[in-house]
């Protein structure tokens, strides 16, 4: 495989054909934060922590470090005042969802986020679709997904292919960091344990919330 | 007719149609797009049908429906050919008028013809009426010479000439350096050399290639797109064909709105006697060349315009942006080299292929060549679509095509490139409108939405409006998009019903800033442009909604009152009688008032007040005076 030659941080950074510029800097120790990646996982980037400068012909972009691949001759910049007030944004905005993840609350030490900033949401999720992914990628069991678009986007069990699959599997949890999963599908599990004959897919009178996808 | 084998065999059959054909000969043409649909086409066509037949003329008269003609205001449009006679707003009474006067006594109806509204000039033929005078419709303007579904009329003006000489007389690499010569640029959005695309595509590895066009446009109040594949679906075909040759693609597909079911309809009608004809299929024009199209109808997401979304779709998955790269010239559909150009673009290729790059790019700017099909709305007299050179000042597109804000109310902005596009203020005017010079002026070409916006109009709301679509319309897998969008469509809700703080406008800028910066794709990166542009032209009306609780143009509902002028009142009881809310206070004899607290201010009371008396007035930021006395309301 052909060998490309980039700059990150000043550094000469020589990656395989085919590497992204994040894993091009895991090669020489150069941590860049990420939340939606996952070694397992094709790359998705979604979260967009990991955005960085990347200059190419004299241009320069924010890309996403985890979907960006490397390119010769590229020149790359991960932390800058422009990046960190990108990524501090992008974490306040996240706090305002999970505001006592750990993760999330590492990384804002880090970049200055104040978890307080914005008014609080009522999901905890922040959709880095990492259990969706996993469940689909490595399972592929597609025992979760999303519903919905936009803002109104969330996750969702799938009752009928949750109610098959998940009592034994459980690999997400550990994934999410925010710990939203969890609660929504222990929250689904305990509904669907209670089935009426009005029975909507979900349990007696729906789950409340929205979360298992059926009509409350 | 039988299947077309070879260019001579194309060239015989068009000279048959031709021979058939009498240029003399009268022929009535109907525009039957979709905004003509609504206004009444239909039944003005079945009303034409049946006089010619009264009146006896079925053979001395053609009658031909064709497409959109772009004066969309004015429609139902009527010409009449050889002359030009152009009627607007024909209905289904005018036609006998119509069939006995033109053709029996070769007379004008009168009132039919446009008549310019500042100096009730009228005009007769179509090429005398401002608003097509100034335009110049190299691809808009077959529209109006054939019936979409009639193969023979495409081949009438000239069809399949381009592929033919694209498949016979060029090859693929010239193609595409005709295509770079031209620097024909993308037409959906972004404007990337076209040919530069095809290139990326043909250089691809693979056997499997695709082209594809992309008709799924969605930003309000635009409707270029609708109008092409409704009103010349063969030309669309051909180019979609020519680029097929050009990169080395035996399959296309056609990603249009379910929304548009006439374009949908002529495009399967197109297909299928292009197919009867040779002209898609196996071995065409007996080239060797083999080409068929699947039509592909979107389930209605706006970001499904956006081309690794559109492919997503195609897919059959959820319509959601994936990274560039890889671009789907190398990796796109089902991970095969793609090519995708809009449908504008597409219909300009047979253009460029007969007259050639050095003709085609003679017409506009140094770096925007050809034309421009803009959908000209909102307030402005003639609104419709129009197509202009590159490079035509902003003012010219408004005042000399448009015919200017239509009221006698003030310009105030021009908002171009839809829902990521901004907004022009009157200052910047004499722009001349190409890709990069919009962009200059903080908006952009995009698709060719140009919304005009008088006083009226709140530059905060607007920004709102648009934030609330894309919010509505983003998907929601990257972050910077769904927050930010949802963050800065609160603030400017917020704005506009008297809640705006001090500092807003500075976390506005630092949200639009993260989501320019980070979002994944271009309806996330573009979605602060609404905001930013008006904020930077429009700051003081940021700052009277923030500041003041002041809407300066009268228009957010929760900053204004409606208020009745004591001095000017004369009782009259128009308003008492028409409020819905019954929120006026009236009275024999009594100067009227409105209840504050009942009032939903929808106007009524506004409109209702005899406009020689204007006693109702809206107010903003400024107290309601306070209710008179019983003594104070009686009249002398």
């Amino acid at each position: 495989m052909s060998e490309i030659v980039l700059q990150i941080d000043g550094k000469k950074v020589v990656a395989a054909a085919g590497m992204t510029i994040l894993e091009a800097a895991q090669t020489v120790g150069i941590a860049i934060p990420t939340l939606c990646h996952h070694e397992k996982l094709a790359p998705y980037g979604a979260c967009r922590i990991c955005t960085v400068e990347a200059e190419s012909r004299g241009r320069m972009n924010m890309v996403a470090a985890c979907t960006y691949p490397a390119e010769q001759d590229l020149v790359v910049t991960t932390r800058s005042e422009k990046v960190d007030k990108i990524r501090k944004v992008l974490l306040e905005q996240m706090l305002s969802h999970a505001p006592d993840s750990v993760q999330l609350t590492e990384l804002a030490k880090v970049y200055g986020a104040d978890k307080d900033r914005f008014s609080k949401e009522s999901s905890f999720c922040i959709l880095c679709g990492l259990c969706v992914r996993y469940c689909a990628e490595v399972k592929k069991k597609n025992a979760i997904g999303y519903i919905d678009r936009g803002p109104r986007r969330e996750i969702s069990f799938v009752p009928e292919v949750a109610g098959k699959e998940c009592w034994d599997c459980k690999e997400c949890f550990d994934l999410c960091p925010t710990s939203a999963l969890q609660a929504a599908y222990v929250l689904t599990e305990a509904l669907a344990a209670t089935p009426t004959p009005d029975d909507d897919g979900c349990g007696s009178g729906g789950c409340g919330s929205g979360g298992c996808g059926c009509k409350h | 007719m039988l299947m077309i084998n070879s260019p001579a065999e194309l060239e015989a059959c068009r000279k048959d149609i031709l021979s058939k054909r009498d240029p003399k000969k009268p022929c009535i043409t109907l525009c039957s797009g979709s905004a003509c649909h609504a206004t009444g086409s239909e039944k003005v066509a079945r009303a034409i049908e049946l006089e010619v037949k009264n009146h006896g003329l079925d053979v001395e008269v053609d009658i031909r429906r064709t497409g959109c003609h772009g004066f969309c205001e004015k429609g139902p449009i009527v010409v009449i050919y050889p002359e030009g006679i152009c009627y607007l707003k024909v209905q289904p009474e005018d036609v006998c008028e119509i069939i006995s006067h033109t053709f029996k006594e070769k007379k004008i109806v009168e009132r039919l013809l446009y008549c310019d509204p500042n100096t009730g000039e009228k005009a007769t033929f179509e090429h005398d009426i401002p608003f097509y005078k100034n335009q110049e419709r190299l691809v808009l303007g077959l529209n109006r010479k054939i019936d979409p579904k009639s193969f023979e009329d495409y081949m009438a003006v000239g069809g399949y000439q381009a592929l033919s000489k694209a498949l016979f007389e060029m090859t693929p690499e010239e193609v595409i350096g005709e295509v770079k010569g031209a620097n024909l640029r993308g037409r959906g959005g972004a404007g990337f050399p076209s040919g530069l695309k095809w290139e990326m595509a043909r250089n691809a590895p693979g056997d499997v290639k695709y082209v594809i066009v992309n008709c799924d446009e969605g930003d309000p109040g635009a409707y270029m797109d609708r109008s092409l594949m409704e009103g010349n679906p063969f030309a669309v075909l051909e180019g979609l064909m020519i680029g097929a040759y050009a990169i080395g693609a035996r399959e296309g597909y056609v990603y249009v709105r379910q929304e548009y079911p006439l374009a949908v309809s002529n495009l399967a009608e197109a297909m299928k006697q292009a197919t009867r004809h040779g002209l898609l299929g196996k071995n065409i024009l007996g080239s060797g060349f083999d080409f068929t199209v699947k039509v592909h109808c979107g389930a209605g997401a706006f970001i499904c315009g956006e081309e690794t979304s559109l492919l997503m779709s195609l897919e059959g998955k959820a319509g959601e942006p994936n990274p560039r790269p890889p671009f789907p010239a190398t990796k796109g559909l089902w991970g095969k080299p793609t090519n995708i150009n809009n449908v504008e673009t597409w219909a300009n290729i047979p253009l460029v292929i007969n007259k050639g790059a050095a003709a085609f790019s003679a017409l506009g700017t140094e770096v925007s060549k050809g034309t421009k099909i803009f959908s000209l709305v909102g307030k402005v007299n003639n609104t419709g679509l129009v197509e202009v050179p590159m490079g035509i000042p902003l003012r010219d597109i408004i005042y000399k095509i448009g015919g200017g804000v239509p009221g006698g109310k003030k310009f105030k902005a021009v908002q171009t490139g839809g829902p990521s596009g901004g907004c022009i203020p009157e200052a910047l005017l004499d722009i001349k409108v190409d890709f990069e010079e919009l962009t200059k002026a903080g908006a952009m070409m995009g698709s060719g939405g140009m919304i005009v916006m008088d006083e009226d109009t709140c530059m905060v709301d607007i920004s709102r409006y648009f934030l609330e679509f894309l919010s509505d319309e983003s998907c929601g897998k990257c972050t910077p998009c769904r927050e930010g969008i949802r963050r800065m469509l609160r603030i400017l809700t917020d704005m506009t019903t008297g809640k705006g703080k001090e500092g807003d406008l500075e976390l506005l800028e630092e949200l639009a800033e993260t989501t320019k910066g980070a979002s994944l794709c271009a309806l996330g990166k573009g979605s602060p442009n609404p905001v930013l542009s008006t904020m930077h032209y429009f700051r003081e009306e940021y700052e009277a909604h923030i500041v003041h609780k002041r809407c300066p143009s009268l228009s957010c509902k929760e900053l204004i009152n409606y208020v009745i002028d004591p001095e000017k009142c004369k009782a009259c009881g128009s308003c008492f009688r028409q409020c819905p809310a019954e929120a006026i206070h009236g009275g024999k004899k009594m100067i009227h008032e409105v209840i504050q607290e009942k009032c939903t201010k929808c106007g009524t009371c506004l409109e209702a007040c005899p406009a020689r008396f204007g006693a109702v007035k809206k107010i903003s930021g400024e107290p309601v005076p306070a209710p008179l006395s019983e003594a104070q309301r009686t009249m002398a």
